[in-house]
């Protein structure tokens, strides 16, 4: 491909410009500046183009441009030995190019500033509202689904209990003996040094019990069930799912969101129970391996020492982080509007609000069972 | 009256350069054969039609063409390239040299129309960022979008916008060739007919060659220079759009000599 190329030459008053060579998009890469920096004065420009290989529009858009130049700062323009096609390219751009090309750049400086924070303040307030409003409306037609049991649909909440709950056995599992097993090894190195190893036992059951089970399943769920609810919903609405089942007269928080919220306030208390005894067994295990502490004496220790109610006080939040974690998670997927990239945006602020409002949450119960002192 | 067609076919291919060339195609999905023994040549410069009842795999075809589906057997050569098993540096060069426009725009998302144009000239070319928003906006005026909509975010844009910025894109690196996937599926009538009007047009400008999956007998009458049918598993019938009526098989019959399709030949002959 001979790359393009541009010459001047001064006949008498007019301005000869010879465009040769390949004036494509691939190729126009040399010939650009040389193109953009010129600024004829004459009054009479020629464009030859007798050795023009082949033109495409990018090559057309830097000759009409240059023209079109010329001919503002009062030159006359024309074409010498231009074929008929050539000429019609030329001509169709000439048309179409446009002066000026909108900017895109946002605004900046002090106000702008100033407005964009006071949007974003209005916004977070109004978020607010939409947000305890779906809380009403799913707690509305929870309390209806339990009036009328029938119009559960059972399916959906068996399918999403499997695959909220069952799923993620395993993971919360593991999670919560490793947990045990930290703590009876932190525990340990620090305890040893007074000699009162044995209060291990209670360091481990009454922090896994009252808080670490609960709250770190919690998390997890919001990560990993959270952020799917999110995204299955938030595609739907993409793909006009939910403005479907509005026309067919199916109500979408009856349909998508009570199922879910149903499925997590049953499988999180599971969960959360799983993790309590899993972390159990991890410190245990760890007591006896690290510290001597035998599996009887542990567990002798622990009906004696913790009372049933650090259970029942990490087991009551779970029910608040499910409705906390599920309504967040299917507010966000019904604000996804247009692109793949909001799904992807909510996504994200789904899982990130629900753990801190599961954080939230918990320091308030943590007030609060102190104030009543259990 | 079907061997007249390919008589006729077959007289000017000296002169002729086939751009696009498909051999003995078959495509399989599982047990399902959609295409066997398929074969089409692509002239340059001209507006090819492919037309065939719904399941025939038009879109296949297409996708097949440019490299998005990978057939059981046959060959295909783009502008002299073998696109299946050759170098995948031939491909790369291939793949700038032609345009697809997507049935529902495939914009992405979350870049605003122009930057969907220019993203094709800042992959492939060295241009300076002043003069690829000029370019974009060229094609951006080019398929007649107001300049108001470079900024705008594909899912701002009404369905028949988007068909236009998917062209824009298409068109971004000023192919030799140009994958339509139905066109002027959903547009009304008005919007489908300025649609094909725009397609003739830059055709004629750009010189371009057009390959275009349609069910609309109107662009067919309106631009087509020649149709392909696609039935029985191959093209079953190519030739200009009004030899189709003569064709001597049930399915072409009732496609190009129903009353829609006399209406349509009527405002093609209007035109």
């Amino acid at each position: 491909m001979t790359q393009p190329s541009i010459a001047l030459e001064q006949v008498n008053d007019a301005l000869r410009i010879a465009v040769s060579g390949e004036m494509v998009t691939q190729s126009l890469e040399s010939v650009e500046k040389g193109f953009r920096a010129l600024h004829p004065d004459a009054k009479r420009i020629v464009f030859d183009l007798s050795g023009l290989g082949s033109l495409d529009t990018g090559g057309a858009w830097l000759i009409c441009d240059l023209a079109r130049r010329a001919s503002a700062a009062g030159a006359t323009v024309t074409y010498e030995n231009v074929t008929a096609t050539q000429s019609a390219l030329l001509e169709t751009v000439a048309q179409n190019i446009a002066a000026e090309i909108p900017a895109e750049a946002p605004p900046r400086g002090f106000v702008p500033w100033l407005e964009s924070l006071g949007r974003r303040t209005v916004g977070a307030g109004r978020d607010t509202a939409s947000m305890l409003s779906f809380l009403g409306l799913t707690l509305h037609r929870l309390a209806r689904t339990l009036v009328m049991p029938w119009r559960l649909r059972r399916a959906a909440l068996v399918s999403q209990m499997e695959e909220t709950g069952l799923k993620a056995l395993p993971i919360v599992a593991l999670m919560g003996f490793l947990i045990g097993v930290v703590l009876a090894f932190q525990g340990a190195t620090q305890l040893k040094q007074f000699g009162a190893e044995i209060f291990v036992v209670e360091l481990i059951s009454i922090s896994v019990l009252r808080e670490l089970g609960v709250l770190l399943t919690a998390i997890i769920v919001a990560g990993r069930s959270g952020s799917a609810f999110t995204a299955s919903i938030g595609s739907m609405k993409v793909q006009e799912e939910i403005d479907a089942m509005q026309t067919l007269g199916l109500d979408p928080i009856e349909v998508l969101v009570v199922p879910r919220v149903l499925a997590l306030l049953i499988m999180l208390p599971i969960l959360g129970f799983v993790a309590d005894m899993a972390g159990l067994f991890g410190g245990a295990l760890m007591s006896w391996i690290d510290l001597g502490v035998s599996p009887g004496m542990f567990v002798t220790r622990l009906k004696e020492n913790t009372d049933v109610w650090h259970l029942a006080v990490g087991l009551i939040k779970a029910p608040f982080f499910a409705v906390v974690i599920a309504v967040i998670a299917c507010w966000q997927a019904m604000q996804v509007k247009g692109s793949s990239q909001s799904v992807g945006q909510r996504t994200t602020s789904s899982v990130v609000q629900a753990i801190f409002m599961v954080i939230a949450i918990d320091a308030l119960f943590s007030i609060f069972f102190s104030e009543v002192g259990v | 009256m079907d061997g007249a067609i390919q008589q006729q076919d077959t007289r000017g291919e000296a002169q002729r350069e086939a751009v696009i060339r498909v051999r003995h195609l078959r495509n399989q999905f599982g047990p399902q054969v959609v295409h066997d023994d398929l074969n089409l040549d692509v002239w340059r410069g001209e507006v090819l039609g492919i037309v065939g009842g719904s399941g025939t795999g038009k879109s296949v075809l297409l996708r097949t063409i440019v490299g998005l589906n990978k057939p059981a057997a046959g060959s295909i050569e783009v502008l002299g390239v073998d696109v299946l098993n050759g170098p995948e540096a031939d491909r790369r060069r291939i793949e700038k040299r032609w345009g697809v426009a997507f049935q529902d725009g495939a914009l992405f998302s979350s870049l605003t129309v122009l930057q969907n144009v220019m993203a094709p000239l800042r992959e492939h070319t060295g241009l300076s960022e002043s003069l690829m928003r000029a370019l974009g906006s060229l094609k951006i005026s080019l398929v007649g979008l107001p300049q108001l909509s470079c900024g705008k975010f594909p899912s701002e844009l009404s369905g028949g916008m988007r068909k236009r910025a998917a062209l824009a894109r298409a068109l971004a690196l000023d192919p030799e060739i140009v994958f339509l996937d139905e066109p002027t599926a959903g547009l009304d009538p008005i919007g489908a007919a300025a649609y094909d009007d725009l397609i003739g047009e830059l055709q004629q400008a750009l010189g371009l060659t057009v390959f275009m999956v349609t069910h609309d007998l109107d662009s067919l009458y309106a631009i087509c220079d020649r149709v392909a049918v696609l039935a029985e598993k191959r093209v079953l019938v190519e030739g200009p759009i009004d030899e189709m009526t003569k064709v001597d098989h049930p399915w072409v019959q009732e496609y190009f000599t129903g009353p829609r399709a006399r209406a349509a030949q009527q405002k093609g002959h209007d035109r």
